[in-house]
């Protein structure tokens, strides 16, 4: 990864995603909207990495991306999604969930719909009514389920006024992202460390399923599922921990793989290429690991058959006999190979599971390449589209590269 | 004390009535003065002189650009690469590093001018468009300074580069000559133009003698009667020997070859060789460094450092940094004429010029508006070891001094704050101080902003732990610790506030604050009593070693786990739990009621569960209880009717409890007979 674009905005960008592209297109991703925080005015923004008529000499496009329009959002953005084409749900730290439209002709962004006291302590009409923050939001069209600070978890549907159902007191911590696993189930993590999977075909305020990190109750502070095999999900920790959990069995992560120094702010995989999976930090680094190199096999560690346990126990104590922190320090194109931990699945055909619940730890092995140059301010988001990778940071610079793979 | 460097500017507090109120003002934080009016400025027809307003005056305004504020965040990345150069590079590496450094500071500046200048043309009102274009000038004359300190201070060019640098300087900041060269060459007839003889001259005050020779055999192409002086003009500008970077020519060498070259200049001028060309005589006694031609050149020299450098070239291009300030002065003095008096600008580039960096660094400091400059600027000249010596009489040293002003500017923005955070780091002896007093004021809003702010004080603490373990002496170690907790116990009792239990016991167990770990298990088990069941089962199921922090977080975990095991149909294991919860007296004596009514239903089950022993002490506890019960003076009717349902519980209690014994006794005596 060559070519990568950073641009400063004079905000804190807390949210970048990429938009959509419509299905059966050609076409490489070209529009990203972002939100900002902790602004004394916080805007929801839609930028162009597009064609504005500077081809270099080798075809390829030059220069970084442009502002397209932009709109006050009221308070922190704390989640952003695209609904669709058109359409941006954006999560706000006063309790209140939006959807932006974008109108192409004109180039403006309004508010479509609105939803002001989705998350909140004390209800509306009470005379002490306190909002809570909306801390997640995720998009299935029709539907929209948010979380937020006050443990509540709301489906929404983008024609209806009201919210379609509404746990309250779903978690007693704060809720920290949500996913959905397979219509009609989700999955929320939250800050005592725990992942719960919902089915909105049951009634009553329990979750179907909770998995958790032993021990410690680290908070877990984002997840994404794998685009192919639903069953798989990613989760990064409080301590910069990668956890990666196989909901069907078990109630403990498949593997635990160090990662980085500080709160770990997003995860995705790559959602054409479930392979390659990016991760950013408090502490300023944007990692991508790619768990597709064939390595041949070599000695290892891991010969006899462990407990998925002490299997990530041992995995634990490698990585972090390695010194993991100086790569990203290092910068550029600096690589290591990890061996990847364990699963207790010994049995399920090699070729149908993911490699990152692989069983044969010599064969699969992560290769991670730290993206951005030097470390400062916290990188809070990322987002992946086929080439394209855009991140934002704390110090209110965008990052975009179109050669991810390249 | 200290006289004042200048006269302070006066702002006017609209609706102050000295008269009716005193006058009271306060110092905010960072740039801020406070002052009590009358003025309402949303309502300015309304005057209700017994409601004071607040009318607040900023100096820090620059911090609210959002333009600059591209360049402090940027600029951010640049000084903390800065910091982290290699203590122990020395010589021509650590000045290369430092040269790059300081070109990249003054990129970054110069993105930002360019920016502006956009922002300034584009903009619809006026006044706007005036206010950005002022800006612009100041950030041009930002980059101006810097770059001379940086040729003189960091570079700290020799005899001979010093001259090439300081023409790059010039070239870089009188930069019309471009355009002007653009709308010459682009005409129809270049030598016929209006500004033809003017680009000329500008090329040639520049020392850009190889494009000058272009335009004048542009001009002999065009009039034939004139070539053979163009020729010869051209002849000498190429033949005038300049040191190139490349060349190993000595100084005395190219010493020697300027001189003789300047005596031909001098013989052509003798000869009156150029008389019939006006402007190509001028041109010759400029390369000739004749003062008084120079000067004829004002308009285009357009500031009097430009003279200086052009006439360094043409008269002393070999000179040497210590007699800079001489030429410095003596070419102000000359430019200006006595008909003005120079400006902050001059005076600060004097300063540079006589190498009186704090001269350099207190000028700036009261001409521009904001602390970004002399702070960074202050910070490389110290990294290039030229501030030791000097220390104030107040704080540290300057260095110092001057990040810590800027980087509490940046906490008083509501979204700078944590860029100023690693200013705060690089200064050893009150930047952690600083960073304590800031930290505390930053609202949090959200868990998302705390954690970020707890994030900073966490590792903070650690680095003071790693130097507690090489040093084995101990300072302020302890700080930071409390502002964790301070923040993790805003949290918790906000979520209190918000009847989150859950939430709050997490924040409380994070803190490890054993005082409000108590208090939120209290309201737990306060709503078991009130309603019957637990709620928040995720967290107290979950609570692991945590559980310790508290006798009462113990007992809430422990009691939870008794239900659970009862749930589970594990009476022996729940009736041991449940009995040793009061005999280590882990339980709250306030609690012990509920919690041997709890083991009534395990005293009437039908195997025996309790064994004496247990029985025994269950009745121990009873009767420890009810003998201390406090004594009623006076009992209203609602407190007899609770009496009486105690009373009934009591007798319930210890029937129960004698059955049992008897049950027990009867059981274990025929075990041990068989």
């Amino acid at each position: 990864m060559e070519e990568i674009y950073a641009k400063f905005v004079s905000q804190k960008i807390s949210k970048t995603r990429w938009r959509p592209l419509p299905p059966g297109s050609l076409q490489t991703a070209e529009t990203f909207a972002t939100g900002s925080w902790d602004n004394e005015e916080n805007y929801i923004s839609l930028w162009s990495i597009g064609d504005f008529g500077n081809l270099d000499s080798d075809g390829g496009f030059e220069g970084d991306h442009q502002l397209l329009c932009d709109i006050r959002h009221h308070g922190d953005v704390m989640d952003l999604q695209f609904f669709d084409q058109e359409r941006i749900v954006a999560a706000s730290s006063t309790g209140c969930v939006t959807v932006f439209l974008h109108h192409p002709n004109n180039q403006t962004l309004s508010v479509n719909q609105q939803w002001t006291t989705a998350h909140y302590h004390t209800g509306p009409g009470s005379p002490s009514y306190s909002s809570a923050p909306c801390t997640g939001v995720v998009c299935n069209n029709p539907e929209i389920v948010t979380v937020g600070e006050d443990g509540r978890i709301n489906l929404f549907r983008a024609d209806h006024k009201e919210a379609v159902r509404t746990i309250d007191n779903a978690d007693s911590s704060t809720l920290h992202a949500v996913t959905f696993l397979r219509t009609p189930e989700i999955l929320t993590v939250n800050s005592i460390g725990q992942l719960k999977i919902w089915d909105f075909r049951q009634q009553g305020n329990e979750p179907s399923q909770i998995l958790s990190l032993t021990g410690d109750r680290v908070p877990l502070h984002c997840v994404d599922r794998h685009p192919n095999q639903q069953h798989v999900v990613a989760t990064g920790g409080q301590d910069g921990m990668l956890s990666i959990w196989d909901v069907r069995q078990g109630t403990m992560p498949v593997s635990l793989l160090k990662a980085h120094e500080a709160e770990m702010w997003e995860v995705h995989f790559h959602p054409s290429n479930p392979e390659h999976l990016f991760t950013c930090s408090e502490d300023g680094s944007l990692w991508h690991w790619d768990a597709s190199t064939d390595v041949p096999e070599k000695s290892s560690l891991f010969h006899q058959e462990m407990s998925s346990h002490y299997a990530a126990q041992a995995a634990l104590k490698l990585l972090s006999s390695s010194n993991l922190p100086a790569w990203a320090s290092r910068g550029g194109r600096s690589s290591t190979f990890l061996s990847h931990s364990i699963s207790n699945q010994a049995n399920v055909h090699q070729s149908v599971i993911s490699s990152w619940l692989s069983t044969d730890p010599a064969k699969d092995r992560i290769e991670i390449t730290s993206l951005l140059p030097s470390r400062s301010l916290s990188v809070n988001t990322l987002d992946v589209l086929g080439p394209c990778l855009v991140c934002g940071t704390d110090a209110e610079a965008i990052y975009v590269t179109r050669h991810l793979f390249s | 004390m200290e006289e004042l460097d200048g006269e302070p500017t006066v702002t006017l507090i609209p609706g102050v009535n000295s008269k009716k109120n005193q006058m009271y003002f306060d110092w905010g934080p960072g740039e801020m003065l406070v002052c009590e009016t009358s003025f309402n400025k949303k309502e300015k027809s309304e005057m209700v002189p017994s409601c004071p307003f607040i009318y607040i005056i900023r100096k820090d305004v620059d911090v609210y650009s959002q333009i600059l504020r591209k360049l402090f965040n940027e600029s951010h990345g640049i000084f903390l690469g800065l910091q982290r150069i290699d203590e122990e590079l020395t010589g021509k590496s650590r000045k290369s590093q430092l040269v790059r450094v300081s070109k990249n500071y003054r990129s970054v500046i110069r993105a930002c001018m360019e920016e502006m200048h956009q922002v300034a043309i584009a903009a619809k009102d006026p006044a706007n468009g005036r206010q950005f274009s002022s800006q612009v000038s100041i950030l041009s004359a930002m980059e101006l300074i810097w770059n001379l300190c940086e040729i003189l201070f960091i570079e700290v060019a020799p005899a001979g580069p010093l001259l090439l640098h300081l023409l790059d300087w010039v070239r870089l900041h009188v930069c019309e000559v471009d355009s002007l060269s653009a709308d010459v060459l682009g005409s129809e007839n270049p030598s016929k133009h209006d500004s033809f003889w003017n680009l000329v001259t500008i090329l040639v005050l520049q020392g850009r003698l190889d494009e000058a020779r272009q335009m004048l055999s542009k001009e002999a192409d065009a009039s034939p009667a004139s070539a053979g002086i163009c020729r010869i003009m051209g002849d000498l500008m190429r033949t005038m020997p300049i040191l190139s970077p490349g060349n190993t020519q000595t100084l005395t060498e190219l010493e020697l070859k300027w001189q003789h070259w300047h005596e031909e200049c001098e013989r052509y001028l003798q000869d009156s060789t150029f008389a019939t060309s006006p402007h190509l005589e001028s041109l010759l006694k400029i390369m000739l460094g004749d003062e008084a031609a120079l000067l004829e050149q004002k308009e285009l020299l357009s500031n009097w450092y430009h003279f200086l450098v052009t006439r360094l070239l043409y008269s002393n291009p070999t000179v040497k940094p210590i007699d800079l300030h001489y030429y410095a002065q003596s070419s102000l003095d000359l430019f200006l004429g006595g008909e003005s008096s120079p400006e902050p600008l001059d005076n600060i580039l004097l300063a540079a010029f006589e190498f009186d960096i704090h001269q350099v660094i207190k000028e700036c400091s009261i001409a521009l508006s904001n602390w970004w400059f002399v702070a960074h600027l202050t910070d490389l000249l110290d990294h290039c070891k030229l501030l030791q010596s000097h220390n104030l009489y107040f704080g540290s040293n300057m260095r110092e001094f001057l990040l810590l002003e800027y980087a509490s500017g940046l906490f008083a923005h509501p979204s700078l704050w944590q860029l100023g955070v690693d200013y705060f780091d690089y200064c050893p002896e009150l930047g952690r101080v600083s960073l304590e007093l800031h930290i505390e004021r930053i609202p949090l809003n959200t868990e998302q902003k705390a954690l970020k702010v707890l994030r900073i004080c966490e590792q903070r603490q650690m680095t003071e732990q790693a130097i507690l373990l090489l040093t084995s002496h101990t300072g302020d170690v302890g700080l930071w610790t409390p502002r964790v907790r301070s923040i993790c116990k805003i949290l918790a009792m906000k979520a209190v506030r918000n009847n989150r239990l859950g939430s709050a016991l997490s924040w409380s167990i994070r803190a490890k604050d054993a005082a409000f770990a108590t208090l939120v298990s209290d309201r737990f088990l306060r709503d078991y009593c009130e309603r019957g069941c637990f709620s928040d089962l995720d967290l107290i199921d979950n609570l692991g070693p945590a559980m310790m922090l508290s006798d009462r977080l113990t007992f809430l975990g422990k009691y939870r786990e008794f239900h659970r095991m009862y749930g589970e149909k594990r009476f022996a294991d729940a009736a041991s739990l449940l009995l040793s919860l009061m005999t280590s007296r882990i339980a709250p004596r306030s609690f012990w009621m509920t919690l041997l009514t709890d083991a009534l239903p395990l005293l009437e089950q039908k195997q025996v569960i309790f064994s004496a022993e247990q029985t025994y002490e269950l009745m121990r506890c009873l009767e420890d209880l009810t003998s201390r019960r406090p004594v009623h003076g006076e009992s209203d009717t609602e407190q007899l009717q609770d009496d009486d349902i105690e009373t009934t519980k009591v007798e319930m209690l210890r029937l129960s409890l004698a059955r049992n014994l008897a049950r027990a006794i009867i059981r274990e005596g025929s075990l041990e007979g068989s």
